[in-house]
């Protein structure tokens, strides 16, 4: 069964994703597709002084990819690029059967896509948006 | 309802070893069948029996069990030409639809010069359409795409502004694999007629659903799939008139496609193996030979009528489903049994994620159409694509799990 997968937490961030909507004056964006699905984001971010200070997604996909897209919203702002990098890693050991930690703790409710495969990359695709993004913001 | 007929979805539906076996203890309701069908025991049956009492490389040795192999292999081909009106030696094995399309984009294509032109749709599958994209740029030939209408059907209206003196090529979905959409040939021939060009049909989704007559439909070229129509991965075929076939060169150099070789040149072999460089896939051209006898023993009209029966069920299903639009016609007439639709504010994937709690294949995504999506302003569609074997419970199954996931998804 693949009920777990819409449980509550999951289905909250997705119907009302925190960070929805694109940013006036990015510092940098970027969109990125899932070729195998056809699911798109497109993920902006604003910067001061080297602290993320603002997050604005444009998701095209499912409601997985939806709530990690609120996720990154939610808790990558005021944090510093490295930190914010690290939420690719933990979503990466919840995926393989770790915990979720702090900062990043909000990640564990996605424990339940472990076992279905084919929609890793559905969670996973906000993630690599935000470390293009962040890339994409690093000065020359 | 089904009064004494030859066609009888039970006893074929019996016939298939994986839908009877179910899914982790329950029903398997499988709607994936434009993506890959099931294979029925005789094809199983086929296939064993020749890897355990004919298993030897085809036209080349002298020994009983090559003669054996080359005797299945070849009377595979016979039996797929039956099944398309045509005569044996225009039947060309290749892996699957895309490479028999690959092999005229790259065959046929190269006699292309700059400025010639080929017309294909926007509702096309990548595999007609990328091979003829990079043809685009290998060779500096137009391509040109047909319009689809609302209903998701390729718009032949716009073909006498499309095809000009410089058209080559129509190569169109006979079935949309996306809409479900039959392509209404005479019109598409008529044009090329008109200017000389050939026609090629992607028959992928068109030939799991009863024998053809491709002379009587007037085209070149017909490319198609096994493992759609009940038969093995790993085989397809491509049709072609041998005087076609004949005048176009080799794909693949090697094996089996020489009549003699000589350190200065090569003399090909006659058509159809010139286009069969190398080992073929022999038990897999074998399964499909026996799917191919397995269709033609059916009562196609009763099996086409249930086919038909049960879309219809579906497509009134979706009217009834609040937030539900079809994608193709709404009607079936001109339609196969292949039905995309859209759920307002649900996601494909999460729709058929869902659906799967409920014992139920389907395919959500792009289909490998990304530009009928594009024109449709989604990101993708999900998709039930119905064979002869499915049945009323499959439908219930797919309306009452489309019920759980409009209310949890929404």
């Amino acid at each position: 069964m693949s009920d777990d997968l819409y449980q509550q937490a999951i289905m909250e961030r997705a119907k009302q994703p925190v960070g929805a909507g694109r940013l006036a004056a990015p510092d940098a964006s970027v969109t990125v597709d899932n070729p195998l699905c056809g699911d798109r984001i497109t993920l902006d971010l604003k910067l001061i002084d080297g602290t993320i200070a603002a997050v604005g997604h444009q998701v095209r996909g499912c409601a997985l990819c939806q709530a990690s897209a609120s996720v990154i919203a939610s808790t990558a702002v005021g944090q510093k690029p490295a930190a914010a990098l690290a939420g690719h890693e933990v979503l990466r050991g919840v995926l393989g059967g770790s915990e979720a930690s702090a900062p990043w703790a909000a990640l564990g409710i996605f424990a339940p896509v472990r076992r279905h495969k084919s929609r890793h990359d559905c969670v996973l695709l906000p993630f690599e948006a935000l470390a293009r993004a962040l890339a994409q913001a690093k000065p020359a | 309802m089904s009064g004494a007929t030859a066609f009888d979805p039970a006893a074929v539906r019996a016939q298939f070893p994986l839908l009877m076996r179910g899914l982790d203890g329950g029903p398997l309701h499988y709607l994936d069948n434009g993506a890959t069908s099931q294979l029925p025991q005789a094809v199983l049956d086929a296939m064993i029996r020749f890897e355990t009492t004919s298993r030897a490389n085809v036209l080349r040795s002298v020994h009983r069990l090559a003669e054996a192999a080359t005797d299945a292999y070849e009377g595979a081909r016979l039996d797929i030409a039956r099944y398309l009106n045509v005569p044996g030696d225009e039947i060309i094995f290749t892996s699957g639809t895309t490479s028999a399309i690959n092999l005229v984009a790259r065959s046929f294509g190269e006699g292309m010069q700059p400025g010639d032109e080929v017309v294909v749709s926007l509702l096309e599958h990548h595999g007609n359409f990328v091979p003829w994209q990079m043809l685009r740029d290998r060779r500096g030939i137009t391509l040109k795409i047909l319009p689809v209408t609302d209903e998701g059907r390729i718009d032949l209206s716009a073909l006498t502004r499309t095809v000009t003196k410089r058209t080559k090529l129509i190569a169109l979905a006979h079935v949309s694999n996306v809409t479900g959409a039959v392509t209404d040939v005479a019109p598409v021939v008529a044009a090329a007629r008109t200017v000389g060009a050939r026609v090629l049909l992607d028959g992928a989704q068109r030939t799991p659903h009863g024998p053809l007559d491709l002379p009587g439909l007037g085209i070149d070229f017909y490319a198609f799939s096994g493992h759609k129509m009940f038969g093995p991965t790993g085989i397809g075929c491509l049709w072609a008139k041998k005087e076609l076939l004949a005048s176009m060169p080799p794909l693949m150099g090697g094996g089996e496609m020489i009549r003699t070789v000589t350190v200065e040149r090569t003399e090909w072999a006659d058509v159809p193996h010139k286009f069969e460089a190398g080992t073929p896939p022999i038990a897999q051209a074998v399964g499909l030979g026996a799917a191919v006898r397995w269709l033609m023993q059916l009562d196609w009209t009763s099996a086409s009528a249930h086919e038909m029966r049960l879309t219809q069920r579906v497509l009134d299903g979706l009217g009834r489903l609040k937030g539900a639009r079809v994608i193709g016609p709404s009607g079936l007439q001109g339609r196969a049994p292949v039905i995309s639709f859209e759920l307002a504010g649900a996601h494909p994937h999460d729709v058929c994620q869902i659906l799967d709690g409920f014992g139920v294949a389907l395919r959500g995504g792009h289909h490998c159409a990304q530009p009928l999506m594009d024109h449709f302003g989604v990101a993708g569609t999900t998709r039930a694509s119905l064979a002869l074997y499915n049945n009323d419970a499959d439908v219930d199954a797919l309306l009452t799990g489309l019920d759980a996931a409009a209310a949890k998804l929404r």
